[in-house]
């Protein structure tokens, strides 16, 4: 199982399983199977995906620490960056359908339209943590200020599941299926960082060149 | 008015559709088997093709109509198969798989309220009533989408004058078919059932307000609203109420069910107006089904303001919106 875990074509094995939604998405638009409003068929869709992989990413700790296989750490970033590609597909396809680049346009709707509002904040939130998610940002940052700063997927997060909740007309039910699922992932967080005894504030972990992930939870 | 039965043999029936095409289903499910139990759901959803219904009863010996537009005819299989009709589930494309089985036949009418002859109708009565017209009207979603649809029916003030209103009806009351067992998403709908709309006795009572039985030339299928429903073309399509059971002359306003749910967003009147946004979206601009482009211009009143514009003389639409 560590073999697995560790050898590098696992690596490349998620990442072709991460870009299954999007092949099947392309594959549905060349033989016509997008429904009948394509569009918004697409957005739901990369919306979704986006969603599922902010909470794949913040499962990985949580696995990693009940299973006890700290190598899942190296999938993270990679998990990580797959929500944030999802998130540009999303916005891309509003931007390029529903907008038709009308850039006044969803000025207003950011501006005008609470859920865009939100959305689009949780969306611009993941730039900066992609654009950190280098070992050489890593070092720069170092940890403590990494760890920190990356705490705003949890934001995402939170705005993701708040954009589709207000987006509905009238069934909540699947959005409220997202917020369960993200309320495991911070209560996880929660109750182990209140059940574990008092200690001391740890010391900063020293990054070294090459290094690509560390740990904060 | 001839109306020529099929043979009972449906064509869903010839074609075992789904079985073919979940064959595709089951290829995705071994490619995938193993990975992603998270994602399945999801994926799941992106690969199963959408079904469709078809109807049974050719309708014929239609007339056409003066209102019908020259657009160009959205294709059937869109109309069959993206529907609002949460009674059947909230999913555009669950209707028509939901209600395959929703039995329409027998079906009654009732009209009833302030006139002088309330009485009941069968269906089939409902369409020897009058010639049947074809009218191909646009069709605009309170969501920003629209379709171009050959309806199948005649003006509603045809069956309301049979009923005599009498001076005390001022509005009509709708009211949709609705029973749990054959309905049984009912309870992930959100919206109050049984659905109910209403309108002014003036908009009922004007010759575009159509009360529909058919469409492409056949009976309705189930998932559009069948066996009866109601079309106003100048209004949002969740004003064109589904599978009507009874039609009621009312002295005051009656209550409606988007208006119920969110009052904020649905207004009883809900004419389709590009210069007054839903708070959530605009309403500028609508996409024409099945196309991907969000820049089709929406028209005041959908396009019938010559014919329904003096209906709202003197009101503020954004008020009443």
């Amino acid at each position: 199982m560590n073999s697995i875990l560790t050898s590098k074509w696992t690596k490349v094995v998620v990442f072709l399983i991460c870009l299954v939604p999007a092949g099947v998405l392309i594959w549905e638009a060349f033989t016509g199977n997008l429904s009948s409003n394509p569009t918004q068929f697409l957005e739901h869709a990369t919306g979704d995906w986006t969603l599922r992989f902010v909470a794949i990413t913040l499962a990985v700790t949580p696995l990693r620490k009940i299973l006890k296989r700290p190598q899942l750490i190296r999938f993270r970033r990679m998990l990580g960056l797959f929500a944030f590609f999802y998130g540009c597909c999303h916005f891309a396809i509003y931007l390029t359908f529903d907008q038709v680049f009308d850039l006044h346009g969803i000025w207003a709707d950011v501006a005008k339209r609470r859920y865009i509002t939100v959305g689009f904040t949780g969306f611009v939130l993941m730039i900066p943590l992609a654009l950190t998610s280098t070992a050489g940002w890593i070092r720069r940052l170092g940890g403590k200020r990494w760890s920190m700063l990356h705490r705003a997927i949890y934001l995402t997060a939170v705005a993701g599941v708040i954009h589709y909740l207000w987006l509905v007309k009238s069934d909540i039910h699947i959005p409220l299926e997202y917020a369960a699922v993200m309320g495991i992932l911070f209560g996880w967080r929660i109750y182990t960082h209140y059940s574990k005894p008092a200690r001391a504030v740890p010391a900063p972990i020293p990054v070294r060149k090459g290094q690509t992930s560390i740990a904060p939870d | 008015m001839p109306i020529k039965k099929s043979s009972g043999l449906k064509y869903s029936d010839v074609t075992p559709r789904d079985i073919y095409i979940n064959r595709r289903k089951f290829l995705y499910g071994m490619g995938l088997a193993g990975g992603l139990a998270l994602a399945g759901k999801g994926l799941g959803d992106l690969i199963s093709p959408p079904e469709r219904v078809y109807a049974s009863t050719k309708l014929q010996g239609m007339s056409g109509s003066p209102f019908s537009t020259t657009e160009k005819i959205t294709p059937e299989q869109v109309v069959t198969t993206y529907n609002n009709y949460y009674e059947f589930g909230t999913e555009k494309d669950q209707p028509a798989k939901n209600a395959t089985k929703f039995v329409t036949t027998p079906w009654t009418v009732s009209v009833e309220g302030e006139c002088a002859k309330p009485r009941k109708f069968s269906l089939d009565e409902i369409l020897k009533l009058a010639p049947l017209e074809e009218r191909i009207y646009r069709h605009r979603c309170v969501e920003a989408w629209s379709i171009v649809v050959p309806w199948i029916g005649y003006s509603f003030s045809t069956i309301a004058k049979l009923a005599e209103p009498n001076a005390n009806a001022k509005y009509v009351a709708f009211e949709s078919y609705f029973d749990k067992k054959q309905m049984p998403l009912w309870g992930l709908a959100g919206i109050g059932l049984p659905y109910v709309e209403g309108l002014r006795i003036d908009e009922a009572m004007h010759p575009l307000t159509l009360l529909t039985m058919g469409m492409y030339g056949e009976t309705l299928p189930n998932q559009d609203g069948a066996p009866v429903r109601m079309v106003i073309p100048w209004k949002y399509g969740f004003k064109s109420i589904k599978s009507i059971v009874k039609i009621k002359f009312v002295k005051d306003q009656p209550p409606t069910t988007w208006n119920i749910t969110n009052g904020h967003e649905y207004g009883f009147y809900s004419n389709v107006n590009p210069k007054v946004d839903h708070p959530r979206w605009s309403q500028a601009r609508e996409v024409r089904l099945p196309g991907f482009f969000k820049n089709t211009p929406t028209q005041m009143f959908n396009g019938y303001s010559d014919q329904v514009a003096s209906l709202y003389n003197g009101m503020d639409l954004k008020k009443n919106y």
